[in-house]
């Protein structure tokens, strides 16, 4: 663990230990109709779909680019389990189609980017306006009818429990060591790296950045459409208007606290789920601690504000400069 | 000739400017006589564009004394050198190609109550400052749908202004054709009339002997002479430019030179690219060593990357013995065997956020591809034994390569390069920009990979390193191979006059 | 003449062709769809998303981007409500909120260019942190009531043809009017363009980067405010969800409007026919009635695609007039 690593990490204790401060119970964990109920356990199940899409999001930013239109893919995914729902499709193979979808949306972002070099944030921008408009229409193919399904095994995936605990948190760990071990245990996490910290000298050491770039893409699309399953598999029902809202920006944010720079070249895994982490703990704790919900959104735009001033070169070297004056005085 | 005179323009005395790693400028006299054009000479890196940075107030120099027409001067901005009359096109930083021509002249200069600006004083001015270089441009059209020509011209007409009384042209010519650069060269002497002493940095010869009346040449931040063009015959000047003393390491090469051995492992035929780099024939042999040589623009680095498939070649063929033709892309040359490090070790050579064990693997495991990751032990164990090797000086692989020294990030690109195992190894400016020591066992170095059965080709403005290092030397001239030389021929006048041309 | 045949104007007439094409499909298919009652009622019901595609417009000409629009015209809209259920008359509490605009504009200009932060992560904040207050200031939706409301929405000027220019779109026409005199006549209109075009170069021409930072930042808080306003008096009410995502379609207004969003080419006038496209396109789906809004954010959503691979060429043809 580096040190890069101690900032999030405090973060999260000190909202922790706030909260045990508020609400002395707040630790607790019971067993509520065979699976466990707490607030932590509450934290863990609802920072899921965030988390998620951060992952993708953290690959992305680590090519230095990004990608606005997660919340669109999702949307899309969500749209697609319900028609084919209702298409009548075995459910395993409705999850494939969805994320085949969200694989085909990444494959889009992915080519215009890597394939015309146009910039990320322009390029996901169309993805980002348009993609809610094609849920909606995908629910529309069978007739606009009610959007909403039923499906044992989606929502068992989303909303149930295996030995006490919800078994979302299962698939998220299952996805997160996947994709540790993609990014990881291959050599694509380096060709990442390497792209997005300098992409012309990549690309004179032999990697292929283009395509890395649009691998880049590929995976972030295929975690969106994950986030996308388990919200709608969640309300089993698909609502492309609302559903995943303003997921990118949690995503990015939740990137940031976790250390990645914008400026790409690093990919943080662990630290970004870290970093999800400490946007769901604070939104809970402001639910427990009786402020009303709305703080949740300044609170959150005062820490990335905060994070971002301790990530700036400028700022530190003008803070330091200023204590500096302050200790010769 | 050293003389000051009283109606020198500018006097500089002992410019001394270091950077980190780097001594930029070291101990430099420069000399601008009244309403003269002098040339300003030297190879990248040789200090040109520091020089000119430390006269306009770019760069705070670290020693020396300048003066203006025999006043002592002290520029803390390039404003402070404006208004004091000297003015300054650089090269790399043009103007704004998608503003009117009118905007561009009038940006950061209009006045006008409440920064309102009106359109028909800032027209008229701006015509002014065109008649007074007798431009016609169409004022509103877009700079950016000028030819470069013409948008070098603006530049200049935005630079002078009534009070000029230098003024700095930093590689003016370098994107322009015969046409164009007699246009400026018009501007450029009517100036001169005018009694504006001029500073023109180039790296065409010709056009040194047409429009400049004296010249000095920088090498690795030091002043190597000046003099009358026309007193400066060619090849003494390319040998000022590109000569260097012989060091001992180099010395003790120059005798032992071989003749061609080994097998072709790389055949080029027909090679080439519009505007970059004429077709040309090249064979690498196993164990050799093929010196290019050529001044600054002549193709050198173009050649390398052509062969790499770092540019695409518009005609032609590359073979690669035993793997048929090669150089579609920088991953399929390192695939079938090739190297190439670059000269440009911050844009294109290193992954500078990334530490030097990731950089030093990156080409290997390119080519392996992604899913036979070399494993972290493995990593390490090659890292280390390329510190080891070339001598890197880091406290340990893990340190981001951007905080090593240029030597010793010059030696992690190589070792990135070899720890790709490659049969041809293409080295573009092996020795740039590093000191004498790390410079000596890099050359060590290259001798070394060459016995063991290495095919190499390094590019080097550096005539003497060419010639004591070399098994066959290539010679470019003004984006053309004008001919290999081999054995005893190799020599450093030999090199000069094939560069001079024939006319030298 | 030559400046006419500019390729950097494609964009902008590509626009008004789009723009033209459309009301003629529409024309077409509808009866009454060509009238002066259509195109008022479009003109009128957008002003407020044009308006803050005007400010948006200077941002993203100087190569930024801002996010809080939406939420600025959300936290504005309400602010007026409470302020009118307080007793304050609309323009006092107008006033006021567009020097608050105006100011938080600027503070997000000044941290972006003191810290050297990304703009869209700051404006994010922005976003973020004006929505917050909006619902500090009040959960529910207000009713605004004072007279003077009423007198607003009764100002309208009678065009040929049945049709009506309401304030909302007089406000709209007027803070163009102004805009494209800054963009054009002064200074700092110049100095937006610079910035956006090459930053470096820019600076060592005599631009001062910050200044023109925190004021291109400051009008775009200016104007999200006035359609803040515009956007309360116009509903007559203030709901602290008033403007969600109304930032994507006033960057869009910009992008369709003929602005490069890598900054630098484009005309401030673009972005009134970029926003009415937006709007043509949603009049037309109305229009139809068997089409639902999927299709205003689909089709959206192509022309954003047409005009950004339009916009791709064209920067790599100004590259080629600058490469060396």
């Amino acid at each position: 663990m580096q040190s890069r690593a101690v900032w999030p990490l405090l973060a999260l204790a000190v909202i922790l230990i706030v909260d045990g401060i508020i609400s002395p119970n707040f630790y607790d964990i019971r067993i509520v109709e065979g699976r466990l109920f707490g607030n932590l356990i509450d934290i863990l199940y609802r920072a899921v779909p965030t988390a998620l899409v951060a992952l993708g999001m953290a690959v992305v930013i680590g090519t230095k680019g990004i990608d606005l239109s997660v919340g669109s893919i999702a949307a899309i995914s969500g749209a697609i389990i319900a028609w084919r729902i209702q298409a009548g499709d075995p459910h395993g193979l409705v999850l494939v189609w969805a994320l085949a979808a969200a694989a085909v949306c990444g494959a889009w972002n992915g080519a215009l980017v890597a394939g015309l070099g146009i910039q990320p944030i322009i390029a996901t921008l169309i993805l980002m306006v348009s993609g809610r408009g094609i849920g909606m229409m995908v629910n529309l193919f069978y007739g606009g009818t009610d959007p909403s399904f039923q499906s044992a095994f989606l929502q068992g995936l989303s909303t149930g429990s295996v030995l006490y605990v919800p078994t979302r948190l299962f698939v998220f760990t299952g996805l997160f060591l996947l994709l540790w071990v993609l990014i990881r245990r291959t050599a694509l996490g380096l060709f990442v790296e390497a792209t997005g910290g300098n992409a012309a000298a990549s690309n004179i050491a032999g990697v292929n950045a283009r395509l890395i770039a649009f691998v880049a893409y590929v995976i972030c699309g295929l975690m969106a459409g994950w986030a996308g399953v388990i919200l709608t598999a969640d309300t089993h029902t698909s609502d492309p208007v609302s559903v995943a809202l303003y997921i990118e920006l949690d995503a990015i944010l939740a990137v940031v606290i976790g250390g990645g720079s914008l400026a790409g070249g690093r990919i943080y895994l662990g630290m970004t789920v870290i970093g999800a982490l400490v946007i769901q703990t604070l939104t809970t704790s402001i639910l427990i601690s009786g402020l009303p919900p709305e703080y949740n959104l300044i609170i959150k735009a005062l820490v990335v504000l905060f994070v971002l001033v301790l990530q700036s070169d400028k700022a530190r070297q003008g803070i330091a400069a200023a204590l500096w004056r302050r200790v010769r005085q | 000739m050293q003389k000051e005179t009283p109606q020198s323009a500018v006097t500089m005395r002992g410019i001394r400017k270091a950077f980190p790693g780097v001594q930029a400028l070291d101990d430099v006299d420069f000399d601008l006589g009244a309403s003269e054009i002098h040339a300003l000479l030297g190879e990248n890196g040789a200090g040109k564009s520091t020089l000119i940075k430390v006269l306009t107030g770019a760069l705070a120099r670290d020693g020396g004394e300048i003066a203006l027409q025999g006043q002592p001067v002290e520029f803390a901005s390039t404003g402070e050198a404006q208004a004091a009359g000297i003015s300054t096109v650089y090269q790399e930083v043009n103007l704004i190609p998608a503003m009117s021509v009118l905007q561009n002249l009038t940006l950061g200069k209009t006045g006008g109550r409440f920064g309102v600006i009106s359109w028909r004083r800032a027209r008229a001015q701006a015509q002014e400052k065109l008649d007074r270089l007798g431009l016609k441009v169409d004022l509103d059209r877009a700079l950016g749908s000028h030819s470069v020509a013409v948008q070098q011209m603006v530049a200049i007409a935005r630079a002078l202004d009534a009070e000029t009384r230098v003024l700095v042209l930093d590689e003016p010519t370098a994107s322009l054709d015969a046409q164009e650069t007699s246009a400026l060269f018009e501007v450029m002497r009517s100036l001169k009339e005018r009694g504006i002493s001029i500073v023109f940095i180039t790296h065409f010869l010709d056009q040194v002997y047409e429009i400049s009346d004296r010249l000095t040449v920088l090498r690795n931040g030091r002043k190597v002479g000046s003099g009358r063009t026309a007193e400066t015959g060619r090849q003494e000047l390319i040998a000022m430019m590109i000569g260097r003393e012989l060091g001992e390491v180099e010395a003790a090469f120059a005798g032992e030179r071989r003749a061609a051995e080994g097998e072709p492992v790389l055949t080029a035929r027909n090679v080439g690219r519009k505007r970059l780099l004429q077709p040309f024939d090249l064979e690498l042999r196993a164990g050799e060593a093929v010196g290019l040589s050529g001044l600054l623009g002549s193709g050198r680095t173009e050649m390398t990357k052509l062969l790499f498939g770092a540019i695409r070649p518009d005609s032609g063929t590359l073979e690669m013995r035993g793997k048929g033709r090669v150089g579609a892309s920088p991953g399929a040359s390192l695939e079938a065997g090739m190297a190439l490090c670059p000269e440009d070790r911050k844009a294109e050579g290193l992954v500078g956020e990334l530490s030097v064990r990731e950089n030093i693997v990156l080409s290997m495991q390119a080519k392996r591809g992604w899913l036979n990751r070399v494993s972290r032990a493995e990593q390490e164990k090659i890292a280390d034994e390329m510190i080891r090797a070339l001598a890197i000086a880091t406290p340990d692989a893990e340190k981001p390569v951007r905080q090593l020294s240029g030597g010793n990030q010059q030696k992690v690109v190589l070792a990135r390069a070899l720890a790709s195992q490659p049969r041809i190894l293409l080295l573009d400016e092996p020795t740039r920009g590093i000191d004498v020591g790390a410079h000596a066992e890099i050359l060590v170095l290259i001798r070394k990979l060459c016995a063991e059965g290495l095919a190499l080709l390094v590019a080097s403005s550096e005539i003497d390193e060419v010639v004591s290092s070399s098994d066959r030397v290539v010679v470019l001239r003004d984006r053309r191979k004008i001919g290999e030389i081999s054995g005893g021929e190799i020599t450093r006048d030999n090199i000069v006059t094939m560069i001079a041309g024939n006319d030298g | 003449m030559s400046a006419l045949l500019n390729k950097k104007y494609l964009p902008f007439y590509a626009t008004v062709l789009v723009f033209v094409a459309i009301f003629l499909i529409g024309g077409a298919t509808y009866r009454n769809f060509l009238s002066m009652r259509v195109l008022g009622n479009i003109l009128a019901d957008n002003s407020f998303i044009i308006i803050a595609a005007t400010g948006a417009t200077f941002v993203i000409l100087s190569g930024g981007i801002d996010l809080s629009i939406g939420s600025m015209i959300g936290f504005v809209g309400v602010s007026v409500a409470v302020l009118d259920s307080l007793g304050w008359d609309p323009l006092s509490s107008a006033i006021l909120m567009l020097i608050f605009g105006f100011a938080f504009g600027a503070f997000q200009g000044w941290v972006i260019d003191s810290l050297d932060i990304q703009p869209f992560i700051i404006t994010l904040a922005g976003l973020f942190l004006l929505r917050g207050l909006c619902f500090m200031v009040t959960v529910n939706a207000v009713p605004i009531t004072h007279e003077w409301a009423d007198l607003y929405s009764d100002i309208r000027i009678r065009l040929p043809g049945k049709g009506l220019l309401r304030s909302s779109a007089m406000v709209m026409l007027a803070s163009l009017a102004v805009a494209i005199f800054i963009a054009h006549f002064t200074r700092f209109g110049t100095n937006v363009y610079a910035i956006g075009g090459d930053r470096e170069s820019a600076r060592l021409m005599g631009v001062n980067i910050r200044r023109t930072t925190v004021m291109v930042y400051a009008v775009a808080g200016f104007y999200s405010a006035l359609a803040g306003v515009v956007y309360a008096l116009y509903t007559k009410s203030g709901y602290p969800l008033a403007g969600n995502t109304l930032e994507l379609s006033a960057i869009a207004s910009v992008v369709l409007g003929g602005t490069l969003l890598t900054g630098g080419v484009g005309m401030v006038a673009g972005t009134l026919f970029g926003g009415m496209i937006l709007g043509l396109i949603s009049t037309l789906i109305i229009f139809n009635g068997s089409l639902n809004s999927a299709w205003i954010l689909i089709s959206s959503g192509v022309l954003l695609f047409g005009f950004i691979v339009l916009h791709r060429f064209l920067v790599s043809s100004f590259d080629i007039g600058n490469g060396r």
